[in-house]
């Protein structure tokens, strides 16, 4: 084996190089498959846990959990996929697509600006604080019950933080990356693309992980307060017909997009921000 | 040389002040500066840590606006960061963007000049060979060792092909072995490729060794000390040129002219010392 022309970004590769016979595509694979299984125990053992507990419970408002997925088959994988669960994901995406078109664009403006930014936080900090599940009445009032009274909802929550990350991550510029832009005539919409953005990328990530849970939340209860359709509103129209089984189903759908969201984004994160994570592991080793 | 009379020169700071005002703070970093640099030269400017070496480099790059004074390139006054410069900055590893390959890292300037992608990657190719770098073109700085990074960073500044090459202690960061390695490095890119080249530094030996001329700075209020000619051998060598008698005298020269600044700094700041008791 020749020696590596630059150091590598996995250092375990070189220790083990020289005693391990096993190919390293075979050992990716198996500490993948380890991983996997870390991931995955404890969740099997608290399903485990809760089909066991509530087998033959007679408690109404804790149906046993088979009966539960029993309707979780014949309701979401069933008709209502389509009528409920599409809708309200489409929204919950254009809400968050808008927010982070919004967030992004505001952020960087705000972060570039010094006089922007110290006019325009004192009204920032103001409208943060407030609860966006508060404005979702008001919203409805002159927004209507329609798609976009919905999105509106989840923007009105989601903006927020991408935009604060962003003014954030686009004011921390390094110092020294600004001179070398300035003098070598990167400027304009070229310093933004290729220096800026990406130097707030770590940040604007961070801004868009909240952004997306509070989204969820947002169309969950955008939905519960007034909607013809969707996960949120079919959720509250099984509490109030007291249909506990289907209510619980539509709670664990819920639980499984954020858990389906949240593993898309990591994947997502890793692939646009892998030379953030092998920078900082490069920084770690070499102290 | 008769026609240094006529030709302008590549370089030219008239009088130069820099004073830093923040907050009811005045530092008078640089006093008053003069001096040019003929083109193709390659002179280095040594001085104290504190000195305003950076602040000089920063001005003469167009980062920085001079209290008074101008700095003149090519007989045009700097106003902003001119086209026909480079800096290599002290900070290689905050200069160069980790979300970009060697390859990429390079290429970025010359876009922005518009130059089209066969020329761009001719330049690319032949900067990374002349730093001997052309085996990690794909990899990402952080991949690299800081020697490495430094050269990454000599290579976008060469292929950008400046007409005035700015270093501001590029090596001071690396460990002695590299250093020497980048030394002879740049000493070899200056030699072939014929960049006018002002290179700062703290390190004496340094100073010598690299220029055709030094500039000796004082503490600042910075003004030019001595103006010292180097006349060793244009092929030098690690371990020759460093142990002849030239080598010797020049570096003691420049090593009397900062002991003499330090002592004057120190004789009036022993006699604010003894008006205060
Ligand atoms: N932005 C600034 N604001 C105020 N003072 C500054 C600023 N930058 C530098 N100074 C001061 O100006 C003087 C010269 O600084 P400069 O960084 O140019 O020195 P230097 O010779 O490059 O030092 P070193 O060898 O440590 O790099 C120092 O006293 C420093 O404190
Ligand atoms: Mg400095």
């Amino acid at each position: 084996m020749t020696a590596p022309a630059y150091r590598h970004a996995v250092p375990e590769e070189a220790t083990t190089m020289t005693t391990s016979t096993t190919s390293p595509a075979r050992r990716t694979a198996a500490r993948a498959g380890r991983r996997v299984l870390l991931a995955l125990g404890l969740p099997v053992l608290l399903v485990v846990l809760w089909w066991i507990a509530s087998a033959n419970s007679t408690n109404y408002y804790f149906p046993p959990l088979s009966t539960i997925l029993d309707w979780f088959r014949q309701l979401w994988l069933g008709n209502k996929f389509g009528s409920d669960v599409v809708p309200s994901l489409i929204r919950l995406f254009a809400g968050f697509a808008i927010s982070v078109v919004l967030g992004v664009a505001a952020g960087v403006a705000l972060g570039l600006t010094d006089a922007l930014r110290r006019g325009a936080e004192p009204v920032l900090e103001f409208v943060r604080a407030i609860p966006p599940t508060v404005l979702v009445p008001v919203i409805a009032i002159f927004a209507g019950i329609g798609d976009s009274s919905k999105i509106l909802v989840i923007v009105s929550g989601c903006v927020w933080p991408i935009l604060l990350n962003t003014a954030e991550g686009v004011r921390a510029a390094d110092e020294v990356m600004v001179d070398t832009c300035r003098s070598f005539g990167i400027r304009g919409f070229a310093r933004l693309r290729h220096m800026v953005l990406p130097a707030a990328g770590p940040q604007i990530a961070a801004g868009l992980r909240q952004a997306l849970s509070i989204g969820l939340i947002l169309m969950v209860i955008g939905e519960m307060f007034a909607a013809t359709n969707g996960l949120g509103f079919s959720i509250v129209q099984f509490q109030r017909t007291f249909a506990i089984p289907q209510m619980w189903s539509g709670i664990i759908l819920l639980g499984v997009i954020g858990f389906v969201l949240s593993v898309v984004f990591n994947l997502v994160e890793k692939r646009a921000l892998g030379w953030y994570q092998g920078q900082r592991e490069s920084q770690k080793r070499n102290g | 040389m008769e026609d240094t009379i006529t030709t302008e020169p590549m370089v030219r700071v008239t009088r130069l002040k820099k004073v830093y005002e923040s907050s009811g703070r005045r530092v008078e970093a640089i006093g008053d500066v003069t001096f040019s640099v003929a083109r193709g030269e390659f002179a280095c400017i040594v001085g104290p840590s504190g000195a305003g070496k950076t602040t000089l480099l920063k001005c003469l790059a167009g980062l920085l606006q001079p209290t008074s004074g101008t700095v003149e390139l090519e007989g045009t006054p700097v106003t902003g960061p001119p086209p026909g410069m480079a800096v290599v900055f002290q900070e290689y590893g905050r200069s160069l963007f980790p979300w970009k390959t060697v390859q990429q890292n390079i290429d970025l300037p010359l876009r922005q000049k518009g130059l089209p992608r066969p020329e761009r990657e001719r330049l690319t190719a032949e900067a990374l060979t002349a730093v001997g770098l052309a085996d990690v073109s794909r990899a990402y700085p952080w991949q690299l060792s800081g020697g490495m990074q430094q050269r990454v960073a000599i290579a976008r500044a060469v292929a950008y092909e400046p007409h005035v090459l700015l270093m501001d202690e590029p090596f001071a960061a690396v460990d002695a072995q590299t250093r020497a390695e980048l030394e002879d490095l740049v000493r070899s890119l200056w030699k072939t490729l014929g960049i006018t080249t002002l290179f700062v530094t703290h390190d004496i030996d340094e100073a010598v060794y690299l220029g055709e001329r030094v500039l000796v700075l004082s503490a600042s209020p910075t003004h030019i000390l001595e103006d010292v000619p180097v006349g060793l051998p244009v092929d030098r060598d690690q371990v020759t040129t460093r142990s002849t008698a030239g080598f010797a005298e020049l570096r003691a020269r420049v090593h009397r002219g900062i002991q003499d600044a330090k002592a004057g700094r120190q004789s009036t700041a022993q006699s604010i010392v003894g008006t205060a008791q």
